[in-house]
């Protein structure tokens, strides 16, 4: 994004804020957003954690190979490392593809065929009516992504560590449980709010001023994942740079 | 009534309108027409605010829209229905939540009241028991006409239809144009349509706005159209044998 896209983004999100015309059409919205983008991503997240934690913790086993470092440690390193960073980011990255992809071609394929237009003719403020709901829910749902993923990669972890044998069950329970600072936990929801809403609004912008046809819409939406992606990574380093 | 003076309207060095003025006159049908790229759709989107012009005035009955700010111009747009070229209906929504949906987002009518509005729309266009289906399940004459209900659906006083015929056999274009008529004489509605297709001008064209190459070339009726000695116009209107032919006959 250059300047003038910048600045074209911060002006739609003024538009977005807008006062609602009818709150509880608004409210009908968010509850479907936030169904889709919570509970439809569940299942991908689930997978995804799980498998991470579990790879997370043979990795960690296999560098930590001494007789001086305690086991327990590779509890704890795969928690601080899933609570502060693979869960909130990967769940933002895959998030970014799946969800971001849909705004920006659901938004641009209304804009193209002029449904968007319709919206303005009737007095609708397009940007809030499309925009507003989608960025709630992002900003709810992220943080509630990224708790379940948390708790998956960390429970991901004691599958993996346990059936190959790394890292005894007591072992990894004691890594999980000594040393917790609740403080990593804040961090984590921190970035979770923030890469909810770069991975609701950078999409919708993408769509909302996506200009042609149906490959407009296609290159809008690949556009869309690739900055939403960028930007998560650095907002996650600049998040975490202020926080710790 | 709606009055337009001296509108012009650039896309970078291309000035697609070049200060136009007219009046739309409730109650008749008002036609703006023109060749590819003659700023129709434009001038269009500049009066409902789809476009802002560089310059010249849109009134809305004494009410100059384009000094309009943000909340008085989604006064006057509640006034306003729009049929679009491709209809534009919202693909997620039935027939009849399409039809109810500025009757939701403006009104405090009940579902029921709602609900008879929509039936009402839906006869008006003759589309009665349509009102579950999706978008995707009509044809375009159906899209067209749910199009219309749609922008009938709040008593607009203001209609503006898009090339309401483009893509649709000369029957079905009839039913449209004679629909268009009706409703703008029965609810006394200021209308304005762009179109290039002739049977509408013959037909419907009460009032001809016709625009070349951005500028204002000529204004009247349907029945003075076939009696101009303007050779831009009469290539326009007279481009096919048929019409050709007809013109003796006019």
């Amino acid at each position: 994004m250059n300047f003038t896209n910048f600045g074209k983004y911060l002006l739609l999100l003024k538009a977005v804020f807008r006062k609602p015309e009818k709150f509880n059409i608004y409210m009908k919205a968010i509850f479907q957003q936030m169904d889709f983008v919570g509970v439809g991503s569940l299942g991908l997240i689930a997978i995804i954690s799980t498998f991470i934690g579990a790879v997370m913790t043979l990795q960690i086993a296999f560098q930590l190979v001494s007789d001086f470092i305690p086991k327990t440690i590779i509890g704890s390193v795969n928690r601080d490392s899933s609570i502060l960073e693979l869960s909130p980011t990967i769940t933002a990255i895959v998030l970014a593809g799946k969800i971001g992809s849909a705004i920006s071609s659901e938004i641009g394929t209304m804009r193209v065929s002029e449904q968007i237009d319709a919206l303005e003719i009737m007095g609708i403020n397009s940007p809030g009516y499309l925009i507003l709901p989608k960025l709630i829910a992002g900003i709810t749902m992220v943080p509630v992504l990224v708790i379940c993923s948390m708790f998956l990669s960390i429970g991901g972890g004691f599958l993996g560590g346990t059936l190959s044998g790394a890292v005894s069950p007591s072992e990894y329970i004691q890594g999980i449980t000594t040393d917790f600072n609740p403080y990593t936990i804040v961090v984590a929801l921190v970035k979770a709010f923030v890469f909810g809403f770069i991975i609701t609004t950078v999409p919708a912008y993408e769509g909302f001023y996506v200009k042609g046809g149906a490959l407009e819409v296609a290159q809008a939406s690949t556009r869309a994942v690739v900055i939403s992606c960028i930007s998560i990574l650095a907002c996650d380093y600049i998040v975490t740079q202020l926080l710790l | 009534m709606i009055e337009i003076k001296d509108v012009e309207k650039s896309f970078g060095s291309n000035t697609v309108l070049k200060g136009i003025s007219a009046k739309f006159e409730a109650g008749v049908t008002n036609l703006i027409i023109g060749g590819s790229g003659s700023g129709k759709t434009t001038l269009l989107k500049c009066m409902v605010g789809l476009q802002t012009p560089e310059k010249g005035s849109v009134q809305y009955d004494g009410r100059e829209f384009t000094e309009m700010d943000f909340e008085q111009r989604i006064e006057v747009r509640k006034e306003i229905g729009m049929l679009f070229q491709g209809s534009a209906l919202f693909d997620s929504m039935t027939v009849e939540e399409n039809i109810m949906f500025p009757l939701n987002m403006f009104t405090d009518q009940t579902f029921k009241e709602k609900q008879e509005r929509a039936n009402f729309c839906l006869e008006r266009v003759n589309l009665e028991g349509k009102n579950k289906l999706f978008p995707a399940e009509l044809s375009g004459g159906m899209k067209k006409r749910v199009g219309i209900a749609r922008a009938i659906a709040m008593n607009p006083k203001y209609l503006f239809c898009d090339e309401p015929n483009s893509g649709l056999d000369p029957k079905t274009s009839i039913v449209i144009d004679e629909l268009i008529k009706e409703i703008t004489e029965e609810y006394q509605m200021t209308t304005i349509v762009v179109t290039h297709d002739m049977n509408s001008v013959m037909g419907i064209g009460d009032y001809i706005l016709f625009l070349h190459q951005g500028k204002k070339f000529w204004e009247g009726s349907n029945k003075e159209i076939a009696h101009t000695d303007i050779e831009e116009l009469n290539d326009f209107v007279f481009a096919s044998r048929f019409m050709k032919a007809a013109k003796k006959n006019f």
